[in-house]
């Protein structure tokens, strides 16, 4: 059995240590924000917090999260009081499929936790590992833009 | 306007660092006045104006050699204007700062004439008669032909004038001692041909020991920052990485050939390679922009230091490629390695195990050069931050691990990846990890 500490919780679950962390998230704890993307580190559709910091969940295995705080986008917040990603993304209507949006809300909380006064060229850059193949590009960076005011703003989750 | 030859204007560092650093500094003054008479400085020139006086053919001439001196690498800061300066060369010393090489009047390079720049690239000396330090390669620079300063010389001053000044050098040698550091190690000279080589051969010997600079990072150095001539390519040090040996002693698990080479320099990716990372990767950049057979000259050059029989480097390679199926660590008593399997297993498998033939799939993993090199800090900085590729780059890349694995896991995956090598396990792992998380990578 693997100890598992996910959005606050401590989850037991029992996996292949080499299990990634996407499929024990997904398949045993049925959080189902993070996305299967390609598999292989390239795309970002995976992409949750570990300790604060984006990761990619496909490719990493479960037994080398240890006793690291995970976050996903089931814990930024709730539908009736979502958190300043949360909201940013939706005032700003940035999903159109939406397959890539948990990934680039996780990448985004981590940059805005670290740095909530990051320019527009550091969303870029940071944003960057991410991909979205509907062309939301814009919509997203002003949808980071606008937590990163919110979060400014004291409404930090 | 004219100033003082040779003035000491260096300032030391606040840290109060020193009796010794002063003495030091004294001695290099005394010393520098003979040292520096000759080196008076050169009247400025009126800025040339735009389009300048320069033939189109002389100026794209100079283009293709200042790629191949990947010169724009050092004079650009990180998201900065081209040739601006402000690019922070880490040397154990302290920090130098590209300086700003675009035709600005005030703070570029547009008061120069052609025979101060000579002088800089030459001598070492700017236009107002200062030693520069040798961040700026001049030690490789001086075999420079007049033909090609020429033309480099019409490249730079056709760049667009930026005016921007970098942050000061934090450096804690003064300037007046590097003419104690040139007068021991620096020889003014020319490149000269060696008539029993072939012409392609002589090229790339031309290229690769003046402008390309090669050995500036390939070849070890000592305490003073000076070449050790005797181990030409053997290995050096570039900020946070190793450069791997270039010649018979090279780690590459499988032996260059020109051809494999000269791709590579185009490209950055040849088969059963591993992909170039690091500060070799604007290197590539730059050289992907030459002609085809500056890279094969380059190349042929290179592959012809390491001077291993054909036969022996065929044993090597066929001995790599025979062993570049992964070994089980199964049986191993070793905790580190087991683990480090296991990581292996889960984070890196799916695609190193595959091969660059399949779809998504990477190089297989005792193929690469990271895991043969001296030390483990290559593959750290490769594991941790990946490969992000260059803006129009479509290719699969490595990704971060930054964050995934935590400091011990990354540790132990290496003692892993070592471990699949005929290389004696690498020490203090755990320690040099440790290092490059603190930000000293």
């Amino acid at each position: 059995m693997i100890e598992l500490r996910v959005n606050g919780r401590v989850h037991r679950v029992d996996a292949d240590p080499q299990t990634p962390l996407l499929y024990v998230l997904r398949d045993d704890l049925g959080l189902n924000a993070a996305k299967f993307g390609c598999g292989l580190g390239q795309c970002g559709a995976c992409t949750v917090m570990a300790d604060g910091e984006a990761i990619y969940s496909c490719i990493t295995p479960v037994s080398a999260i240890g006793t690291r705080a995970i976050r996903t986008v089931e814990g930024l917040g709730t539908v009736d009081a979502p958190g300043p990603v949360q909201r940013a993304f939706m005032e700003h209507q940035a999903a159109q499929c939406g397959y890539c949006i948990p990934g680039m809300m996780m990448r985004a909380q981590a940059l805005l936790e670290r740095d909530p006064g990051a320019s527009a060229a550091q969303i870029r850059q940071a944003l960057q590992p991410n991909l979205c193949r509907c062309g939301t590009h814009m919509r997203i960076l002003k949808a980071v833009a606008r937590a990163a005011e919110l979060m400014g703003r004291g409404g930090k989750t | 306007m004219r100033r003082r030859a040779c003035s000491v204007r260096e300032t030391l560092p606040h840290d109060g660092n020193t009796f010794r650093l002063r003495l030091a500094l004294l001695a290099a003054a005394a010393l520098t006045l003979a040292a520096c008479s000759s080196s008076g400085p050169i009247d400025s020139t009126p800025p040339p104006r735009a389009p300048g006086p320069f033939d189109k053919a002389l100026v794209l001439r100079g283009a293709r050699l200042a790629a191949i001196g990947n010169c724009i690498t050092c004079h650009t800061a990180p998201q900065g204007r081209a040739y601006a300066g402000g690019y922070a060369v880490h040397t154990p010393f302290g920090t130098v700062y590209g300086t700003n090489i675009t035709p600005d009047p005030d703070t570029g390079i547009g008061r120069w004439s052609e025979a101060a720049f000579v002088r800089a690239m030459r001598e070492g000396v700017d236009r107002e008669g200062r030693h520069l330090y040798p961040a700026f390669p001049y030690e490789y620079f001086t075999r420079l032909s007049d033909d090609d300063l020429h033309a480099l010389y019409a490249f730079v001053m056709t760049r667009e004038p930026v005016n921007a000044t970098p942050p000061a050098n934090q450096i804690f040698v003064p300037r007046p001692a590097v003419a104690l550091w040139k007068a021991r190690y620096f020889k003014p000279e020319r490149f000269q041909a060696d008539p029993s080589r072939p012409a392609g051969w002589n090229r790339g010997a031309y290229l690769a020991e003046s402008l390309a600079h090669c050995s500036a990072c390939h070849t070890p150095r000592d305490a003073l920052g000076a070449e050790k001539k005797d181990q030409y390519l053997a290995g050096g040090e570039v900020g946070a990485w190793h450069a791997p040996a270039l010649d018979a002693s090279s780690p590459s698990p499988i032996p260059w050939t020109a051809a494999a080479l000269a791709a590579y320099l185009h490209t950055g990716l040849v088969d059963e390679h591993a992909m170039t990372a690091g500060p070799m990767r604007p290197v590539v950049m730059n050289l992907s922009q030459v002609p085809e057979e500056d890279r094969r000259a380059i190349a042929e050059y290179i592959v012809s230091i390491d001077t291993r029989a054909p036969r022996e480097r065929e044993a090597r390679k066929q001995a790599a490629l025979a062993h570049a199926p992964l070994r089980p660590a199964a049986g191993t008593d070793d905790r580190a390695v087991r683990n480090g399997a296991a990581i292996y297993a889960g984070a890196c498998g799916d695609c190193h195990d595959r091969g660059r033939a399949a779809e998504g799939g990477a190089l297989r993993l005792p193929l690469a050069i990271g895991l043969t090199i001296p030390t483990p800090r290559n593959l750290i900085h490769i594991v941790r931050d990946g490969i992000v590729p260059g803006v129009h780059d479509t290719r699969p890349w490595m990704p971060d691990f930054r964050g995934a694995l935590t400091d011990g896991e990354l540790a132990d995956l290496l003692t892993y990846l070592r471990s699949l090598t005929d290389r004696p396990p690498w020490r203090d792992v755990d320690a040099e990890v440790k290092r490059a998380s603190k930000g000293a990578g």
